[in-house]
């Protein structure tokens, strides 16, 4: 029989998972933005882009709440910061009349927005309700879709909270930020926001008034922990389904709070000294499984000496813990296994809620990756990009 | 007044020379974000001050302070700085 005129049997179709739907993987770099969109199974990926080629995007984050709103925190290397939108996933982008800009007060110090680095759509309840956080530290509101941005006076102007941002002067190389701001499934009037540095911080009435969450979370040795400004929390994340429960990737360790939302006292407890010693619990991203509080993501980082933040020992790799962090489980098969010296921002990794979900990451040297079955097989989407500060994954309509 | 408008900045304007009115710089600026909305954030802060590495020539000289008074026949260009490459 000659061979190659067998008949072939049929080709297997693998059926997407019960409830899997389309996605798209929105790509954030220092020389503009991509989509990348994918079918239920996550096996052909479509490429959407360059957008705004030439500009550094901080972050571009899909409106869950109509599928099909981006907004994108845009800038140059010469002009000033600014936000886009585009209402309809991509196509037109169109420039917000009012950007992120503090407020001129006499008594404090003036500061200028250097960049917006955080964008986070409102509560479920509030359609066109967004925020934002700044570079310095600020955060803004916007309650007509992104077209208008306000500051918060409680933060932005407050004595107390600009004594903990101190100066850009104080802050890292790449400018001081506020970041990972969580609205509370359970009330629209529970926020959260971080700043690196300046600590965590939580509101119950929209934004009017802040506690500080700052309890069981350490600081660089020889630093007092009681002083808010010494915290340098890197990213901290809510989990879906059991919103009381908050993961941190810090400066100093991953850390757990239980509780959040109660009226008792909230201390973090550092989970990350279960981590191998030789790979430590210092990292940037912090991910948190769609639908099981006890699952959550990490990506460690070199925090010795000069700070390279590169992986240890050149050998990148996720790990899991899936018992909210009594145990971690490193997750490397498919990433190099030498001589990776890329770094992974705190807004540059995420998971989609598929029902078996799948973890995307992008690189400073322009790779982005998927971890299929919850990290356990890497593999690159695209490489050759610029380098990435954000990726986010949305379910499209 | 001619304004010269840098590369960057031809997405509000349509074209690299565009006309102008104002006393000073800040009040061009203010006019030229009347007539292209979203223009001055882009090289003026919300502070009032010309945002880092941007230049401003009037009549072919170097000028930072936007306080300065400009006549209706001035030529100005916004340019984005040169250097390091």
């Amino acid at each position: 029989m000659n061979r190659t005129n067998a008949p072939r049997p049929p080709a297997r179709r693998a059926k997407p998972a019960a409830g899997a739907r389309r996605l798209a993987v929105l790509v954030a770099t220092r020389k503009g933005a991509w989509l990348f969109r994918s079918d239920a199974k996550r096996k052909a990926w479509a490429t959407d882009g360059p957008h705004f080629l030439g500009h550094t995007i901080s972050h571009m984050v899909l409106d869950p709440r109509d599928g099909r709103t981006l907004l994108a925190a845009v800038k140059t290397g010469h002009l000033g910061p600014t936000i886009f939108r585009s209402a309809d996933f991509g196509r037109h982008w169109k420039e917000a009349q009012q950007p992120p800009a503090f407020a001129n007060l006499p008594g404090l110090p003036a500061r200028s927005v250097d960049h917006t680095f955080w964008l986070t759509p409102g509560h479920a309840s509030e359609r066109d309700t967004w925020y934002a956080g700044t570079s310095p530290q600020g955060l803004f509101r916007s309650e007509d879709g992104g077209v208008t941005w306000a500051p918060l006076p409680s933060v932005n102007d407050d004595p107390t909270f600009r004594g903990w941002m101190g100066t850009v002067q104080d802050g890292t190389p790449d400018g001081p930020k506020l970041h990972s701001i969580t609205v509370d499934p359970r009330d629209p009037s529970h926020l959260l926001f971080a700043m690196s540095g300046g600590g965590v911080h939580e509101s119950r009435d929209a934004g009017r008034s802040w506690r500080t969450l700052i309890e069981g979370l350490q600081v660089v040795q020889g630093f007092d922990p009681a002083n808010v400004s010494f915290h340098d929390p890197h990213c901290v994340r809510v989990c879906a389904t059991r919103p009381d429960r908050l993961y941190q990737q810090n400066h100093c360790g991953i850390y757990r709070l239980d509780g959040w939302g109660g009226e008792g006292a909230l201390t973090w407890e550092r989970i990350g000294r279960k981590m191998p010693k030789r790979v430590g619990d210092i990292g940037f991203p912090m991910v948190l499984h769609p639908r099981d509080p006890d699952t959550a993501w990490v990506f460690p980082m070199d925090g010795q000496t000069v700070w390279p933040r590169t992986s240890p020992d050149g050998r990148p790799s996720a790990y899991v813990t899936r018992n909210a962090g009594r145990t971690w489980r490193r997750l490397d098969v498919g990433l190099p296994e030498a001589q990776a010296w890329w770094t992974v921002k705190r807004q540059a990794m995420t998971v989609d809620a598929q029902p078996e979900p799948a973890l995307y990451l992008g690189t400073t040297s322009g790779e982005l990756w998927i971890g299929r079955d919850g990290g356990e097989r890497w593999s690159t989407l695209a490489r050759h990009l610029p380098e990435i500060y954000a990726v986010e994954v949305a379910e499209l309509a | 007044m001619k304004v010269l408008i840098p590369g960057a900045l031809r997405s509000y304007t349509r074209q690299a020379e565009v006309e102008a009115a104002g006393d000073t710089l800040d009040a061009m600026f203010d006019d030229l974000d009347h007539r292209y909305p979203g223009l001055r954030f882009r090289v003026v802060d919300e502070q009032g001050h010309l945002r880092p590495n941007m230049r401003l020539f009037v009549n072919g000289l170097g000028v930072r302070d936007l306080a300065h008074a400009l006549r209706q026949d001035d030529f100005v260009a916004v340019v984005l700085a040169l250097s390091g490459g």
